[in-house]
């Protein structure tokens, strides 16, 4: 044991650090990144390294940095929606779900019809199911373990098929829109998603029985990465982090929007915060949106996918060609954008990484002022400075997995 | 809710509070700059208060919008997990003054959104422990979220110094 402590730490005397036992004492700076694959390829980390053990940790994220803020401000409301697809590329839904929300919640609009409020809900829970398999997979895969990698991506592909049929692409979908959704739900929507949730749940199993059993996986996340509670309160984490580190926040319960209050699902809560519990809090996510899911396809009622409200409806194409009014309003929505009146409002629901918000100024014309979007994944790779200090290189692989960075939505 | 979080700086801190508003069901509070870090170590230690967490910070500029009282304003969003409610402190600043006291030492995940606001807006943070920028690189100039720096302002690929020698 003490022969491996030595070969990991690079010293001869574990017990008295300044025996060198005639090797170099010097701390070496090491850049991890960005074309590294663990880091997925956007963040480099600046590492000070004392063998190999890290002392300090620089994280340069802003290599996707693409102007999101600055561009939305010259799009109209509407044209902001591909935008978003991009922040978090595989949760997109969610992003378009919380744009939208902003939007009406400056317009004023309150009530929204009831089947799109579960359409809106069941296209962000499949969003959140894509977003976890992506990270439980990946973050696997980088373990060493590609076997669940596989069975999770291919539970993915079923998932982003069924959008692909609902929304026209496979991963920027810009399905919502201000006031409502693009198109209903296509045809046997609800019983293609049946049969996907009944397949999807043994592989769900599968992936646990071969992750949770296996050694190395266990070991290195047990233990690793661990955040406390009153740190995490601090650092402002959020999403299956925070949760794992024992806080029972989640935005779907504490601040219900759309019909969440009216569903039943559980709120996962890890103990100690590590590798392992971000890991277990997500697969069960999975399954409480798969719940939601099954309940939302019992209870969606039948009726309008777009409020009533000329506002931020475009008119229909009948009208448009045949009355002067509905040619005037459509060019207006295309040409101005949506009217908003002059405010500010700050609206967030629960993305993938946590709590995903858009702050909004208007000053009363058809593009925003201000779009200033609340990014999880920028709030939850700020710790990850705090948890790799002090530990191992590769200590820094599930760490950086279990935060479940993405790129497009830190960089913004 | 968090009308009475509003009441309660409003009797504590007087003149210092410019405006509170409750628009949009967003209960925010304006403060002048100089009693930032007073009103701010109130809302976190206070019992009653218990802001314990960061959401947001950024800055907006209204340089060109009709009514301009203020060009920059700097917008803090706190919540509270054991109040759950949330407020946003607004902090009206004069053009050429951007400097403002940090908060990073009352809520530590201020660090990374003050270096942002940094980055995109200019805005300097007394005592922050490392205001560098962070998402654009040490070379570019100016702060690309202003409203005077043009959007389609393209940049020669910046050298860094010691590449030449």
């Amino acid at each position: 044991m003490s022969e491996l402590k030595t070969l990991i730490l690079g010293r001869k005397n574990v017990d008295d650090p300044d025996d060198t036992g005639g090797m170099p004492n010097d701390l070496m700076t090491v850049n991890m990144g960005p074309s590294h694959p663990a880091m997925h390829g956007t963040i480099r980390i600046e590492l000070t390294i004392d063998g190999e053990r890290v002392v300090e940790a620089d994280i340069n994220p802003g290599y996707l940095h693409r102007g999101f803020e600055k561009e939305s401000e010259a799009a109209t409301y509407t044209q902001v929606f591909p935008y978003t697809d991009r922040l978090n590329y595989v949760s997109p839904m969610i992003n378009n779900v919380g744009w939208a929300m902003a939007v009406e919640k400056l317009m004023g609009i309150d009530e929204l019809p009831p089947r799109l409020q579960y359409i809106r809900v069941m296209v962000s829970e499949i969003s959140r199911i894509t977003d976890h398999l992506t990270c439980v997979g990946a973050s696997a895969m980088e373990l060493g373990a590609f076997a669940p990698f596989l069975f999770l991506v291919k539970v993915r592909e079923w998932l982003y098929e069924l959008l692909e049929e609902l929304s026209g692409a496979r991963l920027t979908h810009s399905y919502v829109r201000v006031g409502g959704v693009a198109k209903d739900l296509s045809p046997k929507f609800c019983a293609k998603i049946t049969d996907i949730l009944d397949r999807m749940e043994p592989v769900l199993d599968e992936a646990k029985g071969l992750l949770n059993s296996n050694k190395i996986f266990y070991d290195r996340m047990a233990g690793v990465g661990s955040f406390t509670e009153d740190d995490a309160i601090a650092y402002g984490l959020s999403g299956p982090c925070l949760r794992a580190c024992g806080v029972d926040y989640d935005v779907r319960k504490d601040f219900p929007y759309l019909n969440y209050g009216d569903l039943e699902f559980d709120v996962p809560v890890g103990t100690s915060g590590d590798c392992l519990d971000r890991y277990l809090v997500r697969l069960e996510e999975m399954r409480q949106s798969s719940l939601i899911l099954r309940q939302c396809i019992a209870q969606i009622p039948e009726g309008p996918v777009m409020v009533d409200d000329p506002r931020c409806v475009m008119p229909e194409k009948g009208e448009t060609y045949n009355t002067i009014e509905g040619m005037i309003r459509h060019f207006k929505h295309i040409v101005d954008g949506i009217r908003v009146e002059p405010g500010e409002a700050y609206t967030f629901v629960e993305g993938g990484n946590g709590e995903l918000g858009f702050f909004i100024v208007a000053d009363g014309t058809g593009r925003p002022w201000k779009a200033y979007c609340r990014a999880p994944s920028f709030s939850n790779l700020q710790t990850v400075t705090k948890t790799i200090s002090g530990r191992l290189i590769s200590d820094i692989v599930p760490i950086f997995g279990m935060i479940n960075m993405i790129g497009g939505e830190c960089d913004k | 809710m968090s009308k009475a979080v509003l009441d309660a700086l409003k009797s504590k801190f007087g003149d210092a509070i410019l405006e509170t508003s409750s628009k949009n069901t967003d209960e925010s509070v304006t403060v002048a700059v100089d009693k930032l870090i007073e009103v701010c170590t109130f809302l976190r230690d206070d019992e009653k208060m218990a802001f314990d967490s960061p959401v947001f910070l950024t800055c907006i500029d209204r340089l060109g919008l009709p009514v301009m009282e203020h060009r920059f304003e700097l917008a803090v969003q706190l919540r509270s997990f054991t109040k759950r409610h949330r407020i946003r402190v607004k902090v009206p600043m004069e053009e050429g003054k951007l400097k403002v006291p940090t908060l990073s030492g009352l809520w530590a995940g201020f660090n990374w959104l003050e270096r942002e606001t940094y980055d995109m807006y200019g805005v300097e943070f007394e005592g922050h422990p490392d205001l560098r920028r962070i998402y654009l690189y040490d070379e570019f100039k100016g702060h690309p979220l202003r409203k005077d720096f043009p959007k389609d302002l393209r940049f020669p690929l910046a050298r860094r110094e010691w590449a030449d020698e």
